[in-house]
């Protein structure tokens, strides 16, 4: 593309995250972009050209969501223990119990909610800050979708906690069932919080601003 | 200052010039492609019918049983609040918070936020803090997974299906709406109306404070 790319930031000017008022830092606070002290006049929600200290804290949630992610798929989330046996699932058992009784489109959306969905997230937000750092000019178009769809599929991962909040409620049938949380329901919660805010966290203006260095 | 007729994309910050549009389109980043705005018409009081209408089934998805199950003759049922509390009393604290803040409190929040913004203004009023609650709302949307809760509903009861007689309960159905319900609020809020209205709220309030004896014409704009 042949249009001139300005930016609010090259032009001097801030956005507000909430309102989406362009507004000129007051004058006088010529540090505005370093300190960012600045309010909005609309609105009065702290104004940042971009985001402070995206990076840091976006590693900071997926490394803590990355250790997490151990013991949320390594100990059982829920256990069930009827007269004749006690019986511990894990989100990988629960997905397997679903599949082998026949449920598939079941097990498909618990597998993609509870599975995929958290790993996806980590992996892509990591290779995200990664590009962001090295300042890479590769495929933005491509990245800022991945970010798009990470954020907004992200909280469906809670799904399983959902679910074991209902299964625990439902089935109090102390002469044949009862089901109790695990403690990886806890892990398995903490990864998702902990990633939401990773999305959250992560400044998707980052991936443009080298794209704009290198044409210029 | 403001600088009006600008916009920054959010999400790549690139400046673009607003433009009007016509009705139904959405205006979309030059560059990064997001959705930018949309053109709306009535947005604030179809925000507002929508919010009213979910508080009601908000109300009703909160009291009646979301699912009953019957073994041997044994009936059990559960609100969301039991399910809350069944957390709660495994010692599984901090899991009985998150389902509580992400199912109740979350949206419960939003809603109660919508109606203390768009209430005020429909009639001519502008509330206390109002750009404190509207910095809160989104935040209040966001860790409001009430549409997940329903998927995470009906997959239980499917796990249940093998071993008992599952009933889906009324409040099933509530939160069916209720997700429609939300989801209308969050597409149909504009935040451009929105303080267009505030705007003009502040300025007619101003007027006639000033009082209105001494201007009886205000020249059209």
């Amino acid at each position: 593309m042949s249009l001139p790319h300005t930016t609010a930031v090259d032009a001097g000017l801030l956005s507000c995250p909430a309102c989406e008022l362009v507004s000129r830092p007051p004058p006088g606070a010529a540090d505005v972009f370093a300190t960012a002290t600045a309010r909005c006049p609309r609105c009065g929600a702290r104004v940042h050209p971009r985001k402070p200290d995206s990076i840091a804290r976006t590693w900071a949630f997926l490394i803590a969501a990355c250790v997490l992610y151990i013991p949320a798929n390594a100990l059982p989330i829920m256990d069930t223990s009827s007269l004749f046996d006690a019986q511990q699932d894990t989100i990988l058992s629960g997905v397997v119990y679903l599949w082998t009784t026949g449920s598939w489109v079941t097990a498909l959306i618990v597998f993609i909610a509870s599975i995929v969905t958290p790993l996806l997230k980590l992996v892509t937000l990591s290779a995200l800050v990664i590009s962001v750092q090295k300042k890479s000019t590769w495929r933005p178009h491509m990245r800022a979708r991945l970010y798009r769809v990470v954020s907004l599929v992200g909280r469906w991962s809670m799904l399983d906690i959902f679910v074991v909040a209902v299964l625990v409620a439902l089935v109090q049938i102390q002469s044949i069932a009862v089901i109790t949380a695990g403690p990886g329901a806890f892990a398995f919660g903490a990864v998702v919080v902990l990633t939401m805010f990773a999305a959250f966290s992560f400044d998707p203006r980052l991936i443009w601003d080298p794209v704009k260095a290198a044409h210029a | 200052m403001p600088v009006a007729p600008l916009i920054a994309c959010p999400e790549c910050d690139l400046l673009q010039a607003e433009t009007p549009l016509p009705p139904r389109r959405t205006a979309c980043c030059r560059r990064c492609g997001v959705a930018l705005y949309r053109s709306t018409s009535h947005s604030l009081d179809r925000s507002l019918a929508f919010s009213l209408a979910a508080v009601v089934l908000l109300v009703i998805a909160n009291m009646l049983p979301i699912a009953g199950l019957d073994v041997r003759g044994q009936h059990t049922e559960t609100t969301l609040w039991g399910a809350v509390q069944a957390l709660y009393d495994q010692d599984r604290v901090a899991v009985s918070v998150l389902v509580f803040v992400t199912t109740l409190f979350a949206p419960a929040t939003e809603l109660c936020i919508m109606l203390y913004m768009l209430l005020p203004l429909r009639l001519g009023q502008v509330p206390r803090h109002l750009s404190l609650a509207f910095r809160l709302a989104p935040i209040a949307r966001e860790w409001g997974l009430v549409d997940v809760f329903m998927l995470g509903v009906v997959v239980s009861l499917i796990k249940l299906g093998n071993l008992a007689i599952v009933v889906p309960g009324i409040a099933l159905w509530s939160f069916g709406v209720l997700i429609l319900l939300l989801t209308a609020i969050g597409a149909s809020f504009d935040a451009r109306e929105f303080w267009l209205r505030a705007d003009a709220n502040r300025a007619a309030l101003e007027r006639s404070a000033s009082g209105s004896a001494a201007r009886p014409l205000e020249p059209a704009t």
